[in-house]
């Protein structure tokens, strides 16, 4: 019986030297999944298992000690840095990829193009109809997504200039909602990632210089930085484990790794 | 021998069975338990985000800002001082990130050791400043003044109009829109579904012929077994532009969507619980009603409708009880945004869509995850009145049959 246990234990703890867990944002998700499968198709003996759950949750495994890696679309806060810190463990931060965010509308609606100071203000509601922008007489219906994703803390920060969005905003559970309600939608307005444009939404220009010049967002305006509503994408891990992370995150940054960001629909880091 | 054996494992069974109703019973207090733990919490945080402090200089007579007001304040609604009762200078607004236009990198410091020192220079010199940082930047000697930040309060938290749980600096917690949008939904439902599934129940119980009857319930059981994500997906896709457009709205993510999804979900209830009520009247009064001349209608409204009247009104509370509760249909159909409703055909937010939409990416301990908690205990609180009258007019019924 105890030899069993014996075995049992050190079993555990060879694989637990291989295994690696991620967890996390959900944005990030599929393309963890993605580099974990070319990852472990190269090395045998790697095993990675990749969980959602949110930014938050990834983080908080992190504290917790029940994950190596934590996916996160947003930068750490305060308040989780404090309690790593509380916890005696230092946290490495790795920038993995970007994703662009495009704004959407109605392929109904005229207007093309809109500076930083509109898209503000509609967010924000100080402009409730598009002829304030140059479009038809019709009221403006904004789709977000959920208060605490991401997503959400990200376009607040970058394109509201940290104001908060309008009480009336409609806040969608998914990305794939936002663009449902976006094409049935005659007045609406929303942002999703790059990789959810499709035809039955039109992604609009942005200007971040006051309309001087407008850019419309896509891969190629999105790798030359030209297209100015882009975040990075994060991998957080403890100082202690690096040496067992490492590879893995060298894999992801290499030019092999950096391919497979495209194909997911994100944008590669340049080099 | 025999006997022995027999009264053994009958012991034994009695106490597997009385263990298993005690871990269930230890389950659900523990559950209750941990949900009220965490939610009562909240009442023992502050709204602005631990370790950060907001100051104003030394020379402001302001020593406390309500939480609504720095709120209006960093969203620049609020721009002079005077408008929350101090002098009358604009208010500079300062974030951590803003200290670069105020000071050169060498002053900073390469691991911002000057930070500290540049801060504290930098609320001194600008009598209309409100600095929002983290406390370990917080100088020794700091020359402004560190506003005082009340807890959340019960008045707030129950009473507010604003749900911003992720704002900076100060957190707006009022669930107010949320209890009342879950509410708002739930009675839209139920006003839908309790004619209509009553209508069926009879039907099927007094009317429908045995072969219909055969054909018929397993269909309406079938309805509850249909996830709710199939029925949130129907409600976005169908629901949402056929309201849109027989209402002319600008969107169709309304209350009335969520009612009509809920109400389709709460039907199974309500029909197979009053049909089982309604086939549980004796054939005896019955054939009394009929032989006594009445017709058949007059029999079902004069004597099968009050004799299972109990069994009615349980089916329509546990029906309703199914809807408040639901989470993934109403959070795709609702429109999710945080405004007391007016009607119910603006977009609504429900306590479930937001636990389910949020708590995902809430550091776990903090202010906000204690928020969620606190609005799991409401909910509870709603869910376990509406256990109690069930239990209370179906205990009715026994009373008047003894």
């Amino acid at each position: 019986m105890k030899k069993k246990l014996i075995v049992l234990a050190v079993a555990l703890y060879t694989t637990a030297g291989f295994a690696q867990k991620l967890k996390g944002s959900d944005t990030v998700l599929p393309l963890a999944q993605k580099e974990a499968e070319s990852y472990m198709k190269q090395n045998k003996s790697a095993k990675i298992t990749v969980t959602g759950g949110g930014s938050g949750v990834g983080l908080a495994a992190l504290v917790d000690g029940t994950t190596d890696i934590a996916m996160a679309s947003r930068k750490i806060k305060m308040a989780e840095k404090m309690k790593l810190q509380d916890a005696g463990k230092a946290v490495k931060e790795a920038v993995i990829a970007y994703d662009a965010l495009a704004v959407i509308v109605n392929p109904s609606n005229k207007v093309s193009q809109l500076t930083r100071e509109q898209l503000e203000g509609i967010f924000t509601g100080k402009i409730r109809n598009w002829k304030e922008v140059g479009g038809e007489d019709l009221q403006i219906t904004v789709y977000s997504r959920e208060t605490s994703s991401g997503t959400y803390e990200f376009f607040k920060e970058h394109v509201l200039n940290n104001k908060n969005y309008a009480s009336t905003v409609l806040s969608m559970p998914a990305t794939g909602a936002i663009v449902q309600s976006v094409s049935q939608t005659k007045g609406a307005i929303g942002y999703v990632g790059l990789a959810y444009i499709e035809k039955d939404v039109k992604a609009i220009k942005v200007s971040y210089d006051k309309g001087k010049t407008y850019t419309a967002p896509s891969m190629a305006t999105a790798k030359d930085k030209t297209y100015p509503v882009i975040r990075p994408l994060y991998y957080y891990y403890l100082a202690t484990v690096e040496k067992t992370v490492k590879p893995f995150i060298d894999y992801m940054l290499s030019a092999e790794g950096q391919k497979i960001v495209e194909e997911v629909g994100y944008v590669p880091l340049s080099k | 021998m025999k006997p022995f054996y027999k009264k053994f494992s009958e012991k034994f069974i009695e106490g597997l069975l009385m263990i298993s109703g005690t871990v269930t019973s230890l389950t659900v207090v523990l559950i209750v338990f941990f949900l009220f733990k965490e939610g009562i919490g909240v009442f023992d945080q502050k709204p602005t985000e631990n370790g950060y402090v907001i100051a104003v200089s030394k020379t402001n007579p302001l020593s406390k800002v309500a939480p609504e007001d720095i709120k209006n304040i960093y969203d620049q609604k609020i721009t002079h001082w005077n408008e929350v009762g101090g002098k009358p200078d604009s208010i500079i607004l300062f974030r951590l990130e803003d200290i670069s236009n105020y000071y050169s990198d060498e002053a900073i410091g390469e691991n911002f050791e000057g930070l500290a020192g540049c801060i504290s220079r930098l609320t001194d010199s600008l009598p209309g400043i409100i600095a929002f940082f983290p406390e370990k930047y917080l100088d020794k000697d700091f020359k402004g003044k560190v506003l005082d930040v009340d807890k959340v309060s019960l008045s707030g938290f129950f009473m507010g109009k604003e749900w911003f749980p992720t704002a900076q600096p100060s957190a707006q917690l009022g669930v107010m829109p949320l209890v009342l949008g879950t509410l708002w939904v739930s009675l839209g439902a139920i006003l839908l579904a309790l004619p209509l599934g009553l209508a069926a129940s009879v039907y099927m119980s007094e009317i429908a012929n045995e072969r219909v009857r055969r054909i018929m319930k397993p269909l309406i059981e079938l309805l509850a077994g249909i996830p709710s994500v199939v029925y949130g997906f129907f409600g976005l896709v169908i629901i949402v532009p056929l309201i849109q457009e027989t209402f002319n709205l600008p969107v169709g993510e309304t209350g009335l969507a969520g009612s009509i999804v809920l109400g389709i979900m709460a039907l199974p209830t309500i029909i197979t619980i009053s049909e089982d009520a309604m086939r549980n009247t004796p054939r005896a009064m019955k054939e009394a009603s009929l032989a006594l001349g009445a017709s058949k209608w007059q029999t079902i409204y004069k004597v099968v409708v009050p004799y299972s009247i109990s069994g009615i009104t349980a089916g329509a509370i546990l029906g309703i009880g199914r809807a408040i509760g639901e989470t993934m249909a109403v959070l795709m159909v609702t429109g999710n945004a945080a405004v007391i409703p007016h009607s119910i055909l603006e977009p609504v937010r429900t306590i479930p869509a937001t636990i389910a939409a949020e708590l995902g990416e809430a550091p776990s301990g903090g202010l906000h995850y204690k928020a969620l908690f606190a609005l799991g205990c409401i909910l509870f609180l709603i869910t376990l009145f509406i256990n109690l009258s069930v239990e209370f007019i179906t205990g009715r019924k026994k009373y008047n049959k003894h």
